[in-house]
């Protein structure tokens, strides 16, 4: 255990500590839910936090220890696969127009580069906008807006790599440019590349947030992180623990991936020095 | 040396605090019975041209400025203002108006038949156009009789003509004013002083208006655009007084200085149906999604109770032809409910979408309600939250949706204002509505002359939506005025109308 946690950065011991925190926390949710999401109880409207209700009851009596643990998974599932897709398109254009280079790549990062002025957060607004608000959407929507990021990061990266060596002796060896590509260059990017994934989950996570808070991103009664702090600063007087543990959840959330992508960094620094 | 720096370094901190702490009391002005802050929760439009004013943010403070031959009371009454007679012609016809004998525009000069032809002839555009109130289409003629005495003539009659002219669209204002858009020139009793773009606007008491005479003579309006802190605004003292609050605001305002009254918003809150979408072209299904819902326990949750449950297309203040016993034409009933369902073979129910605009936070609370009480009887409701844009046009003018929850309020203090949207040809109808018996029924009300059998007619016009269960009707939304208690008087009004000159101060 020690010699487990010896090998990583202290940082990366905080994030990952946060976020088994926070997985136990969901797992509790599988055991112990006296309530159901969407119950209402007229009489226990803004109640403060108590031994029935954990985390208190929002303004229909509705148990926010149950929406905190609702809302959490919803933002995971919605980061998850939108930083999906970002990962997968990012590291597919990255790839060819790394390894090739010429005009493939000027005209793709030429466009990347459209992408990126773009905020992230407009973008997807644009796209929900036009299509539909919904879960599949809004996954499609922020893992469009993450593919510039992943790109140019791993355009770089190719970029370097395929002066290397051994991709040299690979091409000598009448490897195809796909395998090179993928089996050979790859597993050499990828400290690049979870550094990369770890950043684009906290921003998708953000994103959806952001979304939601302005009303067109998870639809209610399915909460969401980004929901509750929305609905809830209309009380923050009056019922503060109301956004205080959506917004606490949130923090742990975004600190933890941050902590582990800092330490991830310095660890590979040290790796490579 | 450094010991009599130290001591500079002392003086200058207690200056600045001094100076700090000093710009906070100077908010708090000498005597607080002068004068008061009102919190709006948003800017005036640009024009100060009663004729050309469209927001009703800015026309429910301009009815202390400006006034009408006519204008209504806190009872829904039309009273006269500028007018002190009206009589009519025999055919309906003519309207023949009195000019009030002491009425004075705030520069001083006296109301003259001049003025009141320039300004009815120009809120009605009678020199073709669109006229600003467009029920104004009607208007013929506007002929000065004589010195004191102006006849308007009506192409049609129009039992809601006075009705109509009972706003600030169509306000007397000075002829020799060049320019009306930028000086407020009225006969009210407030002149209009001044206004700083996104942050107030100063009126002052017209100590020469011909009624009952204001008794606060400052009145500033603090704009609060952002409505998550206006309790802190209350607390904190930089204002007095405000409409329109929701319930969320309300419970956050300390209430030993304040005094929260609760009245209504004077909307017809109701889950819209669009009729033209199957099921609810079905009226056992419309009726079984009435029985389906528990209106008390919508107001419980969106409104902590306060609010008024409605059963048809009017709201409780417009008292002449409200009916309350309509509010409980369906009482809540599941059983009753599933029974409609299988009878009109939904046994399993059905799924649809409840569109509902995003900035509407009452709506989307209620939307969430009806979700809950809707699965009970095993109808599925999706909600989509919208923003307004789309609102207005893929839902209210595209009337491209299943349902939607929405207040929809009357322009003018007319009956026919919450009622011609039912008509089938109507351009208003979002919901579809197509019944031949309520166009006849409604058509049959609006050209009946004796008034007291029109009411009676509208009076039916409203059974009918309720029998027909046209759209599931909830309530008319609560809103909260809050005052400080040094303060009292205020009055809630059927239209939308901030009454300062009520407001006195407390003994």
């Amino acid at each position: 255990m020690i010699r487990f946690l010896k090998k990583h950065d202290i940082k990366w011991n905080i994030g990952m500590g946060l976020l088994v925190l926070l997985a136990l926390f969901l797992l509790l949710g599988f055991v112990y839910h006296p309530y159901t999401t969407t119950q209402m109880d007229a009489s226990a409207k803004l109640a403060g936090p108590e031994l029935k209700h954990w985390f208190g009851t929002d303004n229909f009596g509705r148990d926010i220890y149950a929406r905190v643990q609702e809302g959490l998974r919803t933002s995971v599932v919605i980061a998850f696969f939108a930083t999906l897709i970002g990962t997968v398109g990012g590291t597919v254009i990255g790839a060819f127009t790394g390894y090739y280079g010429s005009y493939i790549d000027d005209v793709v990062m030429r466009i990347m580069d459209v992408l990126f002025a773009i905020p992230s957060i407009l973008l997807a607004l644009v796209f929900v906008s036009l299509s539909n608000s919904g879960m599949v959407n809004i996954i499609i929507a922020l893992g469009i807006s993450v593919i510039p990021s992943f790109a140019k990061m791993i355009r770089t990266e190719y970029k370097e790599q395929r002066k290397l060596e051994y991709v040299q002796a690979a091409k000598i060896m009448g490897a195809s440019d796909l395998r090179i590509m993928f089996v050979h260059i790859l597993p050499n990017v990828l400290p690049t590349l979870i550094n990369c994934v770890l950043i684009a989950f906290n921003n998708c996570i953000l994103a959806e947030a952001g979304l939601s808070y302005l009303g067109i991103g998870v639809q209610p009664p399915t909460a969401s992180l980004g929901g509750m702090i929305s609905d809830g600063q209309a009380y923050l007087k009056a019922a503060p623990h109301y956004v205080l543990f959506p917004g606490i959840v949130m923090m742990l959330l975004l600190l933890g991936f941050g902590l582990i992508s800092d330490g991830d960094m310095k660890t590979n620094l040290l790796k490579r020095k | 040396m450094k010991k009599k720096l130290t001591r500079w370094v002392a003086v200058f901190t207690a200056l600045s605090l001094a100076v700090a702490l000093g710009g906070c009391a100077g908010d708090k002005k000498g005597n607080p019975k002068d004068s008061i802050t009102i919190g709006i929760p948003q800017d005036i439009e640009e024009t100060l041209d009663p004729h050309d004013m469209v927001a009703a943010g800015t026309k429910e403070i301009f009815f202390n400025v400006f006034e009408g031959l006519v204008k209504p009371d806190a009872d829904g009454n039309i009273v006269p203002a500028v007018a002190s007679e009206i009589a009519t012609s025999e055919d309906g016809l003519t309207y023949t108006f009195t000019i009030r004998d002491n009425v004075k525009f705030h520069d001083g000069t006296p109301v003259t038949a001049e003025d009141v032809k320039y300004s009815i002839s120009k809120c009605a555009d009678i020199e073709g156009g669109e006229p600003r109130i467009s029920a104004l289409l009607n208007v013929q003629s506007v002929d000065i009789v004589d010195e004191n005495h102006v006849s308007v003539t009506l192409k049609q009659v129009d039992y809601d003509f006075l009705a109509n002219i009972a706003s600030v669209s169509a306000a007397i204002i000075p002829e020799h004013n060049d320019n009306p858009a930028v000086d407020a020139i009225g006969t009210g009793p407030y002149r209009y002083v001044s206004r700083t773009p996104l942050e107030n606007v100063i009126f002052e008491k017209n100590d020469e208006y011909w009624g009952d005479k204001a008794s606060i003579k400052n009145v500033t309006f603090k704009i609060c655009a952002n409505s998550d802190t206006i309790p802190m605004e209350f607390e904190g003292g930089s204002i007095d007084m405000m409409a329109h609050l929701t319930n969320a605001q309300r419970v956050q305002i300390p209430s030993e200085r304040f005094d929260v009254m609760s009245g209504t918003m004077n909307l017809v809150q109701a889950l819209y149906l669009n009729h033209n979408v199957e099921p609810f072209d079905n009226a056992d299904v419309r009726k079984a999604m009435c029985y389906a819902i528990d209106k008390d326990a919508i107001l419980a949750f969106v409104s902590d109770g306060e609010g008024v449950k409605i059963g048809s297309s009017m709201y409780p203040n417009f008292r002449k032809y409200y009916d309350d016993s309509l509010a409980d034409a369906y009482p809540h009933d599941t059983e009753k409910a599933k029974e409609l369902l299988k009878k009109a073979g939904y046994e399993n129910g059905f799924t649809f979408e409840i569109t509902v605009p995003s900035n509407y936070t009452q709506h989307v609370e209620t939307a969430t309600v009806l979700k809950e009480q809707l699965a009970e009887v095993g109808i599925t409701a999706n909600i989509k939250q919208v923003d307004w844009d789309t609102w207005l046009s893929d839902t209210y003018i595209g009337r491209n949706y299943d349902a939607t929850v929405i207040g929809v309020d009357a322009a003018q203090l007319t009956a026919s204002s919450l009622l011609s949207r039912f008509v089938s040809t109507a351009d208003n109808n979002f919901t579809n509505y197509n019944s031949p018996a309520y166009d006849k029924a409604y058509d049959s009300a609006l050209t009946e002359l004796d008034p007291d059998m029109q009411t009676n007619e509208f009076k039916v016009c409203l059974q009918m939506l309720s029998d027909d269960a046209a759209n599931v009707y909830i309530q008319d939304l609560p809103e909260f005025v809050a005052l400080n208690r040094n303060y009292t008087g205020y009055e809630f009004y059927p239209v939308y109308v901030i009454d300062v000159a009520k407001i006195k101060p407390a003994n």
